[in-house]
């Protein structure tokens, strides 16, 4: 457990020293959402019925434009090909490396959602079932975009890859979650849409470690 | 006796065919020198036996554990071609988190071990600044601390200065008279009693 301590400090430690890693994703996050007013129409009617879905895809989007970097540097510089040789088990260095990027990507668009949901003109009550649906979500996000990061570790120019490895597995996320808010606009019960996200993170936690450390096992090899 | 048992490895690449069935034992003490051309498999063997990659047939085992294994990983150190160094990370947080990745925890040799290795006042200089040998130095730090009973060195002396070859070179007939065994590869002539030589 002391390893995944160190691991996860050691990433935070980093991308703290180098913020434009983590900042970059959470700028495009909000200016992608700040677009669309300027785009489709100012009007609180419109907005309000769309703010779920632009929301989220955008959350999707931010959240694959940093999966590049969760294994991609460490790989140049060898210290995950230390990681794989280690005695520990590799899964639990990943999902250490998991929850920094989680505490860095999914965190903090989970902070900033309310400020962003206000400009789209949810209501609160929306607002707080958006906060919700991200908080359950976005570590699935972290857990299921780590298989693919790990599946093109040593390719080069390999973000439009991962957008197709990736984005068909993000999609039963996508319409759960912005369905929930969806539903919680009209006062409808959101717990089915719920359960299943959090059926989705619990399977993910599961598996995702395992996987992804078989994946790097074979890119490195 | 503590013994490193490679029976009847073969390794393929492509469709090259870079060696097969390859056997040979190294018992406590041993020093091993692979040789050959470039592109003849030095580092692909060397991989094989850090359990980085996996043979096409045949074993390497370790006081019959195999490799790959936590128990046989936890006896190995090996120093791959790149610096295992993360840039935004000081020397001390580099070398300490690289040892607490092959053994236990060990934080309070880590300053010493530097200072050893020649690195007195770059402790807290972060891996960016460093040269590219002062980077093998830190790396090579790391096996002053932990002291896995297999040293795995691809090419150790690239980039060291003359005094660190020396280093280094003791370290190993040092790591060699303990009872440790080390499996090298290097185009450089080096001062290494006991070495035995392995052909590719």
């Amino acid at each position: 457990m002391n390893i995944f301590i160190q691991t996860l400090t050691r990433d935070l430690k980093m991308a703290l020293r180098n913020p434009s890693s983590f900042l970059n994703p959470l700028l495009f996050f909000v200016i992608a959402i700040s677009l669309f007013p300027l785009a489709i129409s100012p009007e609180a009617h419109t907005l309000s019925n769309i703010a779920p879905g632009i929301i989220w895809v955008t959350c999707m989007l931010a959240v694959l434009l940093s999966l590049n970097a969760l294994f991609h540097y460490d790989y140049d510089n060898g210290v995950l090909e230390q990681m794989v040789i280690s005695h520990h088990p590799l899964p639990l260095l990943l999902l250490a490396k998991i929850t920094a990027h989680w505490l860095l990507t999914g965190l903090p668009i989970v902070l900033l959602s309310p400020v962003l949901g206000a400009a789209l003109f949810l209501d609160s009550e929306s607002i707080g079932v958006l906060m919700l649906t991200l908080l359950l979500a976005t570590p699935s996000l972290s857990l299921i975009g780590a298989i693919g990061a790990s599946l093109i570790v040593g390719i080069k120019n390999s973000g439009m890859l991962l957008s197709l490895l990736i984005l068909p597995l993000y999609t039963p996320i996508l319409i759960f979650a912005s369905s929930a808010v969806s539903q919680a606009q009209f006062g409808l019960s959101i717990s089915a849409q719920l359960y299943l996200l959090a059926s989705i993170l619990i399977l993910s936690l599961m598996g995702s470690p395992f996987v992804s450390a078989l994946a790097l096992k074979t890119s490195l090899e | 006796m503590s013994e490193l048992i490679v029976n009847k490895i073969s390794c393929q690449r492509g469709y090259n065919n870079l060696f097969s069935e390859l056997s040979f034992s190294l018992t406590s003490g041993d020093i091993l020198k692979i040789s050959g051309a470039n592109g003849s498999g030095k580092t692909s063997l060397l991989k094989i036996l850090a359990g980085l990659s996996s043979a096409e047939c045949g074993s390497v085992s370790y006081n019959q554990n195999k490799a790959g294994s936590s128990k046989y990983q936890q006896d190995i150190f090996y120093l791959g071609h790149l610096p295992a160094l993360s840039p935004e990370l000081r020397c001390q947080e580099n070398l300490s988190f690289l040892s607490q990745l092959q053994g236990d925890d060990v934080t309070d040799k880590v300053k010493d071990t530097l200072i050893d290795m020649g690195l007195k006042g770059y402790e807290n200089e972060y891996a960016a600044n460093l040269s590219a040998g002062q980077k093998r130095r830190v790396v090579l730090a790391s096996l002053l601390i932990n002291q896995a009973p297999i040293w795995l060195l691809d090419e150790p002396f690239t980039a060291l200065d003359s005094d660190g070859v020396v280093i280094l070179e003791e370290q190993i007939n040092k790591h060699s008279n303990g009872g440790g065994l080390c499996v090298l590869t290097t185009h450089q002539e080096c001062n290494l009693p006991n070495m035995q030589i392995l052909s590719l």
